[in-house]
């Protein structure tokens, strides 16, 4: 078709890509703009969602956190959905360089589907539901089904991700990564991890160390048995340490171009142990 | 194959013809406009020396779909002064502080800085490192940088 396709409504991108499937959908542009100007892609259509306003809107309910697939990393930092999910604007906040956070969709680090996607690991944690939408209708999929490989996703052809629903939590949230620097890095290893006061439950995922988002459900079992949910206290730092090595076994990395297996499980386990002893301070949030 | 857009850059309008619908913001501006002061570097977005404003909003131009944004007020780094002759407080506090040296990334800096002073006219210097952690530098020659974008700030704040 070989045109440029900018929709100002949901209803005409989802009957722009009904009627052409193989349309490329762009919407940040930070991961399919590096393809292109590589030459790895050609698309001879392209449907641009910048301007479709359904996507861009964020709705913040009491028990839930609906963000529209075209949401920046910047939204999320700089508005009311990081004090409703401040693990989500921390794993935002880590993403790239200002301007590439001003680029980068939500909606754009679920269909990479990379590992190494910051806000995953945060999704995981936040019972994410992920909304997907088509001419045909709508589906509704937790993370790991929506996520079927390393940058594969089960993503109809002519279905767009519309929408991302999370969590709201009562509690600590942290997510952390690292990377060789302190900006603009691709995560090594990044640990995501909720406190949930009001189901005295813990929920810890990892990325860059699986061809998914792994939870380390065994280590947050045993770690929800050893918080002080009464009082708050801080957490005894031996058990913090416990809980970082019991979460690294649950990961599967590998070696590639940017890390090795055993540096990536080691930082898993001080990330995870670091990521504890934050949630479990008694100087945040006034309680875990 | 091609395609005709209208582009609005620095308050001009352009005519873009015959274009690859693949072409990112970047190519156009130098190859097709003209406008060679957004530099070419990573094309991958790592580098910010081709950072521009796209409604206000600093992006790199290597990361835009061209004809993605077709009616979008574009800024690049030769619409924030008047011409060498008449440089921006930016521009000129860094000519005074030494912060240009082989110059490549200085277009990017330029409007990151801009970008950065209008949001925030008295930054600390964590504040300036976050705000440019994206523009690489290869010289190396980030303390001048930082000496720069105080000293227009401060110029800024002092000239109302």
């Amino acid at each position: 078709m070989n045109r440029v396709v900018l929709p100002l409504s949901l209803q005409e991108a989802l009957s722009t890509l009904t009627a052409d499937p193989d349309a490329t959908v762009l919407a940040g542009g930070t991961d399919l703009m590096v393809e292109i100007n590589r030459g790895m892609r050609r698309p001879t259509s392209v449907l641009a969602l910048a301007k479709v306003p359904e996507l861009r809107r964020w709705e913040i309910t009491p028990n839930r956190i609906h963000i529209g697939a075209g949401v920046t990393y910047t939204e999320i930092m700089t508005t009311e959905i990081a004090q409703a999910a401040p693990a989500l604007a921390q794993a935002a906040r880590t993403v790239g360089s200002p301007p590439i956070r001003n680029a980068g969709t939500l909606g754009g680090n679920l269909g990479t589907a990379s590992p190494a996607g910051d806000t995953l690991p945060v999704l995981a944690t936040l019972n994410a539901t992920i909304l997907l939408q088509s001419a045909n209708g709508q589906r509704q999929l937790q993370l790991d089904e929506f996520m079927v490989g390393v940058k594969r996703t089960c993503l109809e052809p002519g279905e767009l991700i519309i929408a991302t629903e999370l969590d709201r939590t009562n509690g600590g949230q942290e997510y952390l990564k690292i990377g060789p620097r302190n900006a603009m890095v691709i995560s090594m290893a990044g640990v995501a991890l909720v406190a949930d006061l009001d189901t005295r439950s813990v929920r810890c995922a990892m990325g860059s160390v699986d061809a998914g988002i792994p939870r380390a459900l065994k280590a947050e079992a045993w770690a929800a048995e050893r918080i002080d949910w009464d009082n708050g206290a801080a957490i005894d730092p031996a058990v913090a340490q416990e809980f970082g090595q019991r979460v690294s076994t649950e990961c599967s990395p590998i070696d590639d171009h940017r890390s090795t297996a055993a540096y990536r499980r080691h930082a898993i386990g001080v990330l995870a142990a670091r990521a504890l002893n934050r949630v479990c301070s008694p100087k945040r949030n006034g309680h875990v | 194959m091609s395609n005709t857009y209208s582009l609005r850059v620095n308050g001009t309008d352009c005519e873009v013809t015959d274009s690859d619908i693949t072409e990112s913001l970047l190519f156009v501006l130098r190859e097709r406009l003209g406008l060679t002061g957004t530099k070419n570097a990573c094309t991958e977005g790592e580098c910010s020396s081709c950072a521009v404003l796209v409604d206000g909003m600093l992006t790199c131009s290597c990361l835009v779909l061209a004809a993605a944004v077709e009616g979008q007020e574009i800024t690049t780094v030769e619409g924030l002064s008047n011409g060498p002759e008449d440089l921006s407080v930016v521009q000129q506090a860094f000519v005074d502080n030494g912060a240009v040296q082989c110059g490549f990334c200085t277009p990017g800096l330029i409007v990151a800085v801009h970008d950065l002073l209008e949001a925030d006219p008295a930054p600390t210097d964590t504040d300036v490192r976050e705000a440019l952690s994206g523009n690489l530098c290869r010289c190396t020659g980030y303390g001048r940088i930082l000496a720069a974008v105080h000293a227009a700030a401060e110029q800024m704040r002092s000239t109302p």
